[in-house]
Protein backbone atom coordinates (compact mmCIF):
# COMPACT_ATOMS: atom_id res chain seq x y z
CA UNK A 1 0.00 0.00 0.00
CA UNK A 2 1.19 3.33 -0.82
CA UNK A 3 2.60 5.26 2.21
CA UNK A 4 0.85 8.31 1.64
CA UNK A 5 -2.24 6.49 0.95
CA UNK A 6 -1.40 4.43 4.65
CA UNK A 7 -1.03 8.27 6.51
CA UNK A 8 -4.72 9.30 5.31
CA UNK A 9 -6.49 6.52 6.87
CA UNK A 10 -4.73 7.40 10.60
CA UNK A 11 -6.23 10.26 11.41
CA UNK A 12 -8.18 12.19 9.31
CA UNK A 13 -8.08 16.09 9.18
CA UNK A 14 -11.16 17.06 7.29
CA UNK A 15 -12.25 21.09 5.81
CA UNK A 16 -16.10 21.62 5.64
CA UNK A 17 -16.45 23.60 2.20
CA UNK A 18 -20.09 24.52 2.04
CA UNK A 19 -20.73 25.11 -1.63
CA UNK A 20 -24.36 27.22 -0.98
CA UNK A 21 -25.97 24.97 1.18
CA UNK A 22 -28.97 25.66 3.86
CA UNK A 23 -26.92 25.25 7.00
CA UNK A 24 -28.36 21.94 7.55
CA UNK A 25 -25.40 19.14 7.11
CA UNK A 26 -23.01 22.11 7.95
CA UNK A 27 -24.29 22.13 11.63
CA UNK A 28 -24.74 18.36 11.56
CA UNK A 29 -20.99 17.87 10.57
CA UNK A 30 -19.96 20.43 13.59
CA UNK A 31 -22.46 18.45 16.10
CA UNK A 32 -20.34 15.72 14.71
CA UNK A 33 -17.05 17.06 16.86
CA UNK A 34 -19.45 18.40 20.04
CA UNK A 35 -19.69 15.55 23.09
CA UNK A 36 -22.43 13.22 21.81
CA UNK A 37 -20.43 12.00 18.76
CA UNK A 38 -17.30 13.41 19.32
CA UNK A 39 -15.11 12.10 16.45
CA UNK A 40 -11.96 13.97 17.80
CA UNK A 41 -11.47 10.30 19.61
CA UNK A 42 -10.47 8.81 16.32
CA UNK A 43 -8.52 11.97 15.44
CA UNK A 44 -11.11 13.45 12.67
CA UNK A 45 -10.62 16.89 13.44
CA UNK A 46 -12.02 20.09 11.57
CA UNK A 47 -9.06 22.24 10.23
CA UNK A 48 -9.68 25.76 8.85
CA UNK A 49 -7.04 26.08 5.86
CA UNK A 50 -7.53 23.96 2.81
CA UNK A 51 -3.41 23.09 3.11
CA UNK A 52 -4.03 21.07 6.25
CA UNK A 53 -6.77 19.04 4.68
CA UNK A 54 -6.94 15.29 4.24
CA UNK A 55 -10.32 15.12 3.57
CA UNK A 56 -13.03 17.73 2.08
CA UNK A 57 -16.52 17.84 3.02
CA UNK A 58 -18.74 19.14 0.29
CA UNK A 59 -22.30 20.29 1.18
CA UNK A 60 -24.58 22.16 -0.72
CA UNK A 61 -25.82 22.22 -4.47
CA UNK A 62 -23.06 24.66 -6.09
CA UNK A 63 -24.51 27.55 -7.55
CA UNK A 64 -22.43 29.45 -10.26
CA UNK A 65 -20.76 31.85 -8.08
CA UNK A 66 -19.17 29.19 -5.98
CA UNK A 67 -18.01 27.19 -8.96
CA UNK A 68 -14.80 28.67 -9.38
CA UNK A 69 -14.12 29.59 -5.98
CA UNK A 70 -14.52 25.22 -5.17
CA UNK A 71 -12.21 24.60 -7.97
CA UNK A 72 -9.28 27.16 -6.52
CA UNK A 73 -9.89 25.43 -2.93
CA UNK A 74 -9.68 21.93 -4.67
CA UNK A 75 -6.14 23.06 -6.48
CA UNK A 76 -4.36 24.14 -3.48
CA UNK A 77 -5.32 21.13 -1.35
CA UNK A 78 -2.55 18.38 -0.94
CA UNK A 79 -2.82 15.40 -2.70
CA UNK A 80 -3.79 12.59 -2.07
CA UNK A 81 -7.20 13.80 -0.67
CA UNK A 82 -10.44 12.44 -0.70
CA UNK A 83 -13.57 14.40 -1.35
CA UNK A 84 -16.48 13.53 0.78
CA UNK A 85 -20.24 14.81 -0.22
CA UNK A 86 -22.84 15.15 2.31
CA UNK A 87 -25.99 15.92 1.63
CA UNK A 88 -28.61 15.15 -0.92
CA UNK A 89 -27.69 18.33 -2.57
CA UNK A 90 -24.35 17.36 -2.89
CA UNK A 91 -24.98 13.92 -3.89
CA UNK A 92 -27.48 14.62 -6.52
CA UNK A 93 -28.72 18.36 -6.25
CA UNK A 94 -31.79 17.56 -4.38
CA UNK A 95 -34.40 19.28 -4.55
CA UNK A 96 -32.35 22.30 -6.67
CA UNK A 97 -31.98 19.78 -9.10
CA UNK A 98 -34.23 22.51 -12.17
CA UNK A 99 -33.22 25.66 -10.30
CA UNK A 100 -32.19 27.71 -12.57
CA UNK A 101 -28.30 28.76 -10.53
CA UNK A 102 -27.68 25.09 -9.90
CA UNK A 103 -27.08 23.92 -13.12
CA UNK A 104 -24.08 21.62 -12.23
CA UNK A 105 -23.89 18.56 -9.98
CA UNK A 106 -20.71 19.15 -7.31
CA UNK A 107 -19.05 15.86 -9.21
CA UNK A 108 -19.24 17.60 -12.35
CA UNK A 109 -16.77 20.03 -11.24
CA UNK A 110 -14.92 17.57 -8.26
CA UNK A 111 -13.69 13.77 -8.52
CA UNK A 112 -16.40 12.59 -5.18
CA UNK A 113 -15.15 9.56 -3.57
CA UNK A 114 -17.75 8.75 -0.54
CA UNK A 115 -21.55 9.93 -1.21
CA UNK A 116 -23.58 10.40 2.00
CA UNK A 117 -27.19 10.66 1.11
CA UNK A 118 -30.13 12.38 3.50
CA UNK A 119 -31.60 15.33 4.14
CA UNK A 120 -29.56 16.34 6.34
CA UNK A 121 -27.50 12.71 6.84
CA UNK A 122 -27.54 11.80 10.28
CA UNK A 123 -24.22 11.91 12.11
CA UNK A 124 -24.35 8.34 12.37
CA UNK A 125 -24.92 8.11 8.86
CA UNK A 126 -21.45 10.50 8.19
CA UNK A 127 -19.85 8.35 10.85
CA UNK A 128 -20.65 5.12 8.88
CA UNK A 129 -19.47 6.38 5.24
CA UNK A 130 -16.29 7.69 7.03
CA UNK A 131 -15.66 4.06 8.49
CA UNK A 132 -16.29 2.84 4.41
CA UNK A 133 -14.42 5.31 3.17
CA UNK A 134 -11.15 4.24 5.54
CA UNK A 135 -11.89 0.26 4.74
CA UNK A 136 -11.40 0.91 1.48
CA UNK A 137 -8.30 3.03 1.31
CA UNK A 138 -7.13 -0.32 3.04
CA UNK A 139 -7.83 -2.48 0.47
CA UNK A 140 -10.33 -3.87 2.33
CA UNK A 141 -13.40 -3.64 0.21
CA UNK B 1 -3.26 57.71 7.13
CA UNK B 2 -2.67 53.94 5.42
CA UNK B 3 -6.14 52.47 4.58
CA UNK B 4 -5.81 48.70 4.61
CA UNK B 5 -8.69 46.01 3.63
CA UNK B 6 -8.72 42.34 5.47
CA UNK B 7 -10.68 40.27 3.57
CA UNK B 8 -13.01 37.58 5.67
CA UNK B 9 -14.21 35.08 3.54
CA UNK B 10 -15.65 33.53 1.19
CA UNK B 11 -14.03 30.23 2.52
CA UNK B 12 -12.99 31.40 6.02
CA UNK B 13 -12.70 29.20 9.28
CA UNK B 14 -14.47 31.67 11.07
CA UNK B 15 -17.74 31.34 9.04
CA UNK B 16 -19.53 28.33 8.44
CA UNK B 17 -21.36 29.59 5.21
CA UNK B 18 -19.42 30.89 1.90
CA UNK B 19 -19.95 34.94 2.60
CA UNK B 20 -17.41 37.57 1.49
CA UNK B 21 -16.75 40.42 4.14
CA UNK B 22 -14.23 43.19 3.47
CA UNK B 23 -13.00 45.35 6.28
CA UNK B 24 -11.37 48.20 5.65
CA UNK B 25 -8.81 49.04 8.74
CA UNK B 26 -6.91 52.15 9.41
CA UNK B 27 -4.69 50.54 12.54
CA UNK B 28 -6.30 48.09 14.19
CA UNK B 29 -9.69 50.24 14.06
CA UNK B 30 -12.26 49.36 11.60
CA UNK B 31 -13.15 52.41 9.62
CA UNK B 32 -15.64 50.67 6.81
CA UNK B 33 -16.93 47.30 5.77
CA UNK B 34 -18.23 45.82 2.36
CA UNK B 35 -20.09 42.51 2.55
CA UNK B 36 -21.08 40.97 -0.77
CA UNK B 37 -23.58 38.20 -1.20
CA UNK B 38 -24.60 35.70 -3.28
CA UNK B 39 -22.17 32.61 -2.64
CA UNK B 40 -25.74 30.86 -1.69
CA UNK B 41 -28.17 31.86 -3.56
CA UNK B 42 -30.43 29.09 -5.46
CA UNK B 43 -33.29 31.35 -6.34
CA UNK B 44 -35.59 29.38 -4.33
CA UNK B 45 -38.77 31.80 -5.41
CA UNK B 46 -38.30 30.94 -8.87
CA UNK B 47 -38.68 27.28 -7.67
CA UNK B 48 -41.38 27.65 -6.04
CA UNK B 49 -43.24 28.89 -9.17
CA UNK B 50 -42.86 25.48 -10.58
CA UNK B 51 -43.48 23.37 -7.88
CA UNK B 52 -47.40 23.25 -6.08
CA UNK B 53 -48.76 24.66 -3.44
CA UNK B 54 -48.02 21.51 -1.23
CA UNK B 55 -44.15 21.10 -2.18
CA UNK B 56 -43.38 24.42 -1.64
CA UNK B 57 -43.96 23.59 1.88
CA UNK B 58 -40.90 21.25 1.71
CA UNK B 59 -38.79 23.95 -0.38
CA UNK B 60 -38.81 26.69 2.52
CA UNK B 61 -38.12 24.28 4.24
CA UNK B 62 -34.81 23.99 2.90
CA UNK B 63 -34.11 27.61 2.70
CA UNK B 64 -32.26 27.86 6.00
CA UNK B 65 -31.07 24.71 8.63
CA UNK B 66 -31.23 25.98 11.62
CA UNK B 67 -34.69 28.28 10.63
CA UNK B 68 -35.85 25.10 9.10
CA UNK B 69 -39.64 25.78 10.20
CA UNK B 70 -39.85 29.27 10.44
CA UNK B 71 -39.92 29.69 6.94
CA UNK B 72 -42.93 26.78 6.41
CA UNK B 73 -44.47 28.33 9.22
CA UNK B 74 -44.66 31.72 7.35
CA UNK B 75 -45.51 30.09 4.22
CA UNK B 76 -48.27 28.31 5.62
CA UNK B 77 -49.48 31.22 7.70
CA UNK B 78 -49.57 33.12 4.10
CA UNK B 79 -51.85 30.12 2.78
CA UNK B 80 -53.93 29.93 5.43
CA UNK B 81 -54.60 33.68 5.35
CA UNK B 82 -55.09 33.01 1.24
CA UNK B 83 -57.79 30.88 1.87
CA UNK B 84 -59.16 32.92 4.69
CA UNK B 85 -59.76 29.65 6.87
CA UNK B 86 -59.85 28.57 10.33
CA UNK B 87 -57.04 26.07 11.32
CA UNK B 88 -57.80 23.34 13.55
CA UNK B 89 -56.98 24.06 17.28
CA UNK B 90 -54.83 21.37 17.90
CA UNK B 91 -52.82 21.76 14.65
CA UNK B 92 -52.02 25.38 15.84
CA UNK B 93 -50.86 24.34 19.16
CA UNK B 94 -48.46 21.62 17.23
CA UNK B 95 -47.69 24.48 15.52
CA UNK B 96 -46.48 26.99 18.47
CA UNK B 97 -44.30 23.93 19.78
CA UNK B 98 -42.68 22.93 17.09
CA UNK B 99 -41.50 26.77 16.79
CA UNK B 100 -40.29 27.55 19.98
CA UNK B 101 -38.75 24.02 20.07
CA UNK B 102 -36.75 25.21 16.89
CA UNK B 103 -35.88 28.81 18.94
CA UNK B 104 -34.44 26.66 21.65
CA UNK B 105 -32.02 25.12 19.86
CA UNK B 106 -31.22 28.02 17.09
CA UNK B 107 -30.01 30.40 20.54
CA UNK B 108 -28.07 27.39 22.10
CA UNK B 109 -26.25 26.56 18.64
CA UNK B 110 -26.02 30.76 18.86
CA UNK B 111 -24.80 30.79 22.14
CA UNK B 112 -22.53 27.97 21.32
CA UNK B 113 -20.63 29.69 18.28
CA UNK B 114 -20.71 33.14 19.94
CA UNK B 115 -18.35 31.24 22.94
CA UNK B 116 -16.70 29.85 20.16
CA UNK B 117 -15.60 33.20 18.59
CA UNK B 118 -14.70 34.47 21.82
CA UNK B 119 -12.51 31.93 22.60
CA UNK B 120 -14.32 29.87 25.08
CA UNK B 121 -14.43 26.35 23.38
CA UNK B 122 -16.00 24.84 26.29
CA UNK B 123 -19.03 27.16 26.00
CA UNK B 124 -19.22 25.60 22.25
CA UNK B 125 -19.28 22.22 23.64
CA UNK B 126 -21.48 22.70 26.09
CA UNK B 127 -24.33 24.48 24.31
CA UNK B 128 -24.36 21.97 21.44
CA UNK B 129 -24.42 19.09 24.28
CA UNK B 130 -27.40 20.49 25.48
CA UNK B 131 -28.79 21.03 22.24
CA UNK B 132 -28.80 17.20 21.74
CA UNK B 133 -32.13 16.53 23.59
CA UNK B 134 -33.56 19.22 21.80
CA UNK B 135 -33.15 17.59 18.61
CA UNK B 136 -33.82 14.07 20.27
CA UNK B 137 -37.71 15.93 21.05
CA UNK B 138 -37.82 16.65 17.24
CA UNK B 139 -36.55 13.47 16.07
CA UNK B 140 -39.02 11.92 18.42
CA UNK B 141 -41.88 13.97 17.22
CA UNK B 142 -41.00 14.29 13.58
CA UNK B 143 -38.72 11.64 12.95
CA UNK B 144 -35.83 13.66 11.84
CA UNK B 145 -33.25 15.88 13.64
CA UNK B 146 -33.63 18.43 11.16
CA UNK B 147 -36.14 19.41 8.18
CA UNK B 148 -39.07 18.06 10.56
CA UNK B 149 -41.45 18.63 7.76
CA UNK B 150 -44.47 19.09 10.24
CA UNK B 151 -45.69 22.06 8.76
CA UNK B 152 -49.03 21.81 6.15
CA UNK B 153 -51.09 24.30 4.27
CA UNK B 154 -54.56 23.86 6.81
CA UNK B 155 -52.77 22.16 9.40
CA UNK B 156 -49.83 19.67 10.35
CA UNK B 157 -48.55 17.07 8.49
CA UNK B 158 -48.72 15.12 11.07
CA UNK B 159 -49.78 13.84 15.20
CA UNK B 160 -48.32 14.36 18.25
CA UNK B 161 -49.25 11.53 21.06
CA UNK B 162 -50.19 11.76 24.48
CA UNK B 163 -47.40 9.39 25.71
CA UNK B 164 -44.84 11.41 24.82
CA UNK B 165 -45.72 14.61 26.40
CA UNK B 166 -44.42 13.38 29.87
CA UNK B 167 -40.93 12.52 28.25
CA UNK B 168 -40.82 15.92 26.69
CA UNK B 169 -41.93 17.89 29.72
CA UNK B 170 -38.99 15.83 31.47
CA UNK B 171 -36.48 16.59 28.90
CA UNK B 172 -37.18 20.30 28.84
CA UNK B 173 -37.46 20.39 32.13
CA UNK B 174 -33.81 19.29 32.65
CA UNK B 175 -32.70 21.96 30.44
CA UNK B 176 -34.02 24.85 32.80
CA UNK B 177 -30.70 24.26 35.13
CA UNK B 178 -28.41 24.02 32.36
CA UNK B 179 -29.86 27.73 30.96
CA UNK B 180 -29.16 28.69 34.77
CA UNK B 181 -25.88 27.65 34.44
CA UNK B 182 -25.05 29.82 30.77
CA UNK B 183 -26.58 32.89 32.75
CA UNK B 184 -24.53 32.61 35.65
CA UNK B 185 -21.21 31.80 32.81
CA UNK B 186 -22.68 34.91 30.72
CA UNK B 187 -23.64 37.49 33.43
CA UNK B 188 -21.35 36.60 35.92
CA UNK B 189 -18.37 36.04 33.85
CA UNK B 190 -15.86 39.27 34.17
CA UNK B 191 -13.87 38.33 30.60
CA UNK B 192 -17.39 38.00 28.95
CA UNK B 193 -18.53 41.10 30.41
CA UNK B 194 -15.27 42.82 29.38
CA UNK B 195 -15.64 41.34 25.65
CA UNK B 196 -19.30 42.05 25.18
CA UNK B 197 -20.34 45.35 27.34
CA UNK B 198 -20.42 48.36 24.90
CA UNK B 199 -19.18 46.61 22.00
CA UNK B 200 -20.89 46.77 18.99
CA UNK B 201 -23.46 49.54 20.42
CA UNK B 202 -26.72 49.97 18.16
CA UNK B 203 -28.85 52.08 19.16
CA UNK B 204 -32.70 52.74 19.29
CA UNK B 205 -32.27 55.10 16.63
CA UNK B 206 -30.19 52.70 14.57
CA UNK B 207 -32.95 50.00 15.08
CA UNK B 208 -35.24 52.02 13.36
CA UNK B 209 -33.74 53.58 10.61
CA UNK B 210 -31.76 50.16 9.84
CA UNK B 211 -35.66 48.54 10.44
CA UNK B 212 -33.52 45.75 12.28
CA UNK B 213 -35.73 42.92 13.95
CA UNK B 214 -35.59 40.24 16.32
CA UNK B 215 -33.67 39.98 18.87
CA UNK B 216 -31.05 42.05 17.64
CA UNK B 217 -33.66 44.75 17.97
CA UNK B 218 -34.84 43.90 21.10
CA UNK B 219 -32.07 44.02 22.79
CA UNK B 220 -31.76 47.56 21.68
CA UNK B 221 -34.68 48.37 23.75
CA UNK B 222 -37.25 48.17 20.77
CA UNK B 223 -40.36 45.51 21.85
CA UNK B 224 -40.71 44.02 18.63
CA UNK B 225 -42.16 40.73 18.60
CA UNK B 226 -44.67 39.33 15.69
CA UNK B 227 -46.03 36.76 18.39
CA UNK B 228 -47.08 39.82 20.29
CA UNK B 229 -47.53 42.52 17.87
CA UNK B 230 -49.87 40.16 15.60
CA UNK B 231 -50.60 36.70 17.33
CA UNK B 232 -51.23 33.79 15.53
CA UNK B 233 -51.08 29.77 15.88
CA UNK B 234 -51.82 29.68 20.02
CA UNK B 235 -49.78 32.62 20.72
CA UNK B 236 -52.23 34.37 22.57
CA UNK B 237 -53.87 31.29 24.28
CA UNK B 238 -50.22 30.96 26.29
CA UNK B 239 -48.84 33.00 29.22
CA UNK B 240 -45.88 34.63 28.11
CA UNK B 241 -43.69 37.95 28.18
CA UNK B 242 -41.70 39.97 25.17
CA UNK B 243 -37.72 39.90 26.89
CA UNK B 244 -36.06 42.85 25.79
CA UNK B 245 -32.70 44.72 27.19
CA UNK B 246 -31.68 47.87 26.48
CA UNK B 247 -27.72 48.23 25.95
CA UNK B 248 -27.55 47.62 22.17
CA UNK B 249 -24.47 45.69 22.30
CA UNK B 250 -23.26 42.28 21.90
CA UNK B 251 -23.67 41.32 25.85
CA UNK B 252 -27.37 42.18 25.47
CA UNK B 253 -27.68 40.43 22.50
CA UNK B 254 -26.61 37.48 24.31
CA UNK B 255 -28.74 38.39 27.27
CA UNK B 256 -31.66 38.47 25.37
CA UNK B 257 -31.47 35.21 23.69
CA UNK B 258 -30.53 33.09 27.29
CA UNK B 259 -33.61 34.59 28.80
CA UNK B 260 -35.62 34.16 25.87
CA UNK B 261 -35.09 30.43 25.96
CA UNK B 262 -36.94 30.32 29.66
CA UNK B 263 -39.83 32.28 27.98
CA UNK B 264 -39.60 29.03 24.74
CA UNK B 265 -39.60 26.72 27.51
CA UNK B 266 -42.65 27.53 29.36
CA UNK B 267 -44.37 28.51 26.04
CA UNK B 268 -43.83 24.76 24.97
CA UNK B 269 -44.91 22.91 28.78
CA UNK B 270 -48.06 25.33 28.20
CA UNK B 271 -49.43 24.11 25.10
CA UNK B 272 -48.40 20.35 26.26
CA UNK B 273 -50.91 21.32 29.16
CA UNK B 274 -53.37 22.71 27.04
CA UNK B 275 -53.57 21.33 23.90
CA UNK B 276 -56.66 19.93 22.96
CA UNK B 277 -57.78 17.04 21.02
CA UNK B 278 -59.32 16.70 17.94
CA UNK B 279 -58.76 17.02 14.01
CA UNK B 280 -55.39 18.20 13.10
CA UNK B 281 -55.84 18.98 9.21
CA UNK B 282 -58.52 21.37 7.70
CA UNK B 283 -58.38 19.09 4.18
CA UNK B 284 -57.83 22.06 1.66
CA UNK B 285 -59.52 21.05 -1.69
CA UNK B 286 -59.40 23.66 -3.87
CA UNK B 287 -57.02 26.86 -4.34
CA UNK B 288 -58.99 29.97 -5.22
CA UNK B 289 -56.84 33.25 -7.20
CA UNK B 290 -55.89 35.80 -4.13
CA UNK B 291 -53.12 36.78 -2.49
CA UNK B 292 -51.91 35.86 1.25
CA UNK B 293 -49.25 37.41 3.62
CA UNK B 294 -47.99 35.10 5.91
CA UNK B 295 -45.57 36.14 9.09
CA UNK B 296 -43.54 34.21 11.87
CA UNK B 297 -41.27 35.24 14.28
CA UNK B 298 -38.04 32.91 13.44
CA UNK B 299 -34.98 32.56 15.94
CA UNK B 300 -33.53 35.61 14.16
CA UNK B 301 -36.59 37.87 13.87
CA UNK B 302 -39.79 38.44 11.45
CA UNK B 303 -40.28 36.09 8.37
CA UNK B 304 -42.56 37.31 5.96
CA UNK B 305 -44.01 35.68 3.01
CA UNK B 306 -45.96 36.60 0.30
CA UNK B 307 -48.32 34.28 -2.00
CA UNK B 308 -49.90 35.07 -4.96
CA UNK B 309 -52.25 32.33 -6.59
CA UNK B 310 -53.37 32.42 -10.20
CA UNK B 311 -56.35 29.45 -9.39
CA UNK B 312 -53.57 27.03 -10.62
CA UNK B 313 -51.42 24.50 -9.38
CA UNK B 314 -48.42 26.45 -8.19
CA UNK B 315 -47.83 29.78 -6.68
CA UNK B 316 -48.18 32.65 -9.07
CA UNK B 317 -45.05 35.00 -6.96
CA UNK B 318 -43.57 33.81 -3.43
CA UNK B 319 -41.90 36.24 -1.94
CA UNK B 320 -39.60 35.46 1.24
CA UNK B 321 -38.08 38.50 3.39
CA UNK B 322 -36.30 36.63 6.09
CA UNK B 323 -34.78 38.41 9.23
CA UNK B 324 -31.01 38.27 8.55
CA UNK B 325 -31.63 40.29 5.50
CA UNK B 326 -32.32 43.55 7.52
CA UNK B 327 -30.24 42.39 10.47
CA UNK B 328 -26.71 41.84 8.31
CA UNK B 329 -26.91 45.58 7.29
CA UNK B 330 -26.97 46.96 10.73
CA UNK B 331 -23.40 45.71 10.83
CA UNK B 332 -21.83 48.38 9.05
CA UNK B 333 -23.39 50.54 12.00
CA UNK B 334 -22.24 48.53 14.74
CA UNK B 335 -18.80 47.49 13.80
CA UNK B 336 -17.33 51.18 12.47
CA UNK B 337 -15.14 52.57 15.06
CA UNK B 338 -14.58 49.23 16.73
CA UNK B 339 -11.59 47.39 16.45
CA UNK B 340 -10.87 44.29 14.09
CA UNK B 341 -10.46 41.27 17.07
CA UNK B 342 -13.95 42.61 18.00
CA UNK B 343 -15.49 42.90 14.25
CA UNK B 344 -15.95 38.93 14.76
CA UNK B 345 -17.97 38.55 17.50
CA UNK B 346 -20.19 42.05 16.25
CA UNK B 347 -20.84 39.92 13.04
CA UNK B 348 -21.72 37.20 14.80
CA UNK B 349 -24.01 39.12 17.68
CA UNK B 350 -26.67 39.11 14.96
CA UNK B 351 -26.56 35.87 14.34
CA UNK B 352 -26.73 35.75 10.61
CA UNK B 353 -27.95 33.28 8.58
CA UNK B 354 -26.34 33.79 4.80
CA UNK B 355 -28.44 31.15 3.18
CA UNK B 356 -31.84 32.69 3.79
CA UNK B 357 -30.24 36.20 2.89
CA UNK B 358 -29.36 35.65 -0.82
CA UNK B 359 -30.46 38.30 -3.21
CA UNK B 360 -29.75 39.42 -6.97
CA UNK B 361 -28.25 41.98 -8.49
CA UNK B 362 -27.46 41.99 -11.99
CA UNK B 363 -23.81 43.22 -12.71
CA UNK B 364 -22.01 43.45 -16.21
CA UNK B 365 -19.06 40.84 -15.87
CA UNK B 366 -16.46 43.14 -17.50
CA UNK B 367 -16.68 46.89 -16.33
CA UNK B 368 -18.10 45.70 -13.14
CA UNK B 369 -21.13 48.16 -13.59
CA UNK B 370 -23.99 47.20 -11.90
CA UNK B 371 -26.84 46.97 -14.69
CA UNK B 372 -29.73 46.91 -12.53
CA UNK B 373 -29.70 48.40 -9.00
CA UNK B 374 -32.37 48.17 -6.51
CA UNK B 375 -34.64 50.60 -8.35
CA UNK B 376 -34.72 48.82 -11.41
CA UNK B 377 -35.06 45.32 -9.75
CA UNK B 378 -38.40 46.88 -7.75
CA UNK B 379 -39.27 48.30 -11.34
CA UNK B 380 -39.45 44.62 -12.95
CA UNK B 381 -41.23 43.21 -10.43
CA UNK B 382 -43.50 45.66 -9.96
CA UNK B 383 -44.34 45.48 -14.00
CA UNK B 384 -44.36 41.67 -13.36
CA UNK B 385 -47.04 42.13 -10.75
CA UNK B 386 -48.72 44.29 -13.27
CA UNK B 387 -49.28 41.67 -15.83
CA UNK B 388 -49.88 38.93 -13.22
CA UNK B 389 -52.70 41.10 -11.99
CA UNK B 390 -53.82 41.10 -15.49
CA UNK B 391 -53.70 37.52 -15.79
CA UNK B 392 -56.14 36.90 -12.98
CA UNK B 393 -59.37 35.79 -13.36
CA UNK B 394 -61.50 36.88 -10.61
Amino acid sequence: MNLRLKALTKSIWVYHMSTGSCNNCDIEILDLLTPRFDVERFGITLVGSIRHADAILVTGSLNLKTIPRIKAIYEQAPKPCVIIAIGACSCGQGIFKNGPNCPNPVDSILPINVYIPGCPPKPEAMIAGIVKLIEALQGKK
Amino acid sequence: MTRKIIPIGPYHPLQEEPEFFKLHVDGETVVDIDMELGYNHRLIEKIAEAKNFDQVTFLVERICGICSTSHPFAYVNAIDDLLGIQVPERALYIRTIIGELERVHSHLLWLGLAGHFLGYNTVWMWAWRYREPVLDIFERIAGNRQNYAMMKPGGVRRDMFEEDFPWIKKTLKDLIPKVDMFKGAVMDDPVIHARTEGIGVLTKEDVHQYSVVGPTARASGVAIDVRKNDPYAAYDKVEWKVIIHEGGDVYSKAVVRILELYESINIILQCLDKMPKGPIDSGIKDMPPGEGIGRHEAPRGEVIHYVMSDGGNSPARHKIRAPSYMNVASNKKAVIGETISDATIILAAVDPCYCCTERMAVVDYKTGKKLMDGQDLVRLSQEKTEKLRNRRVI
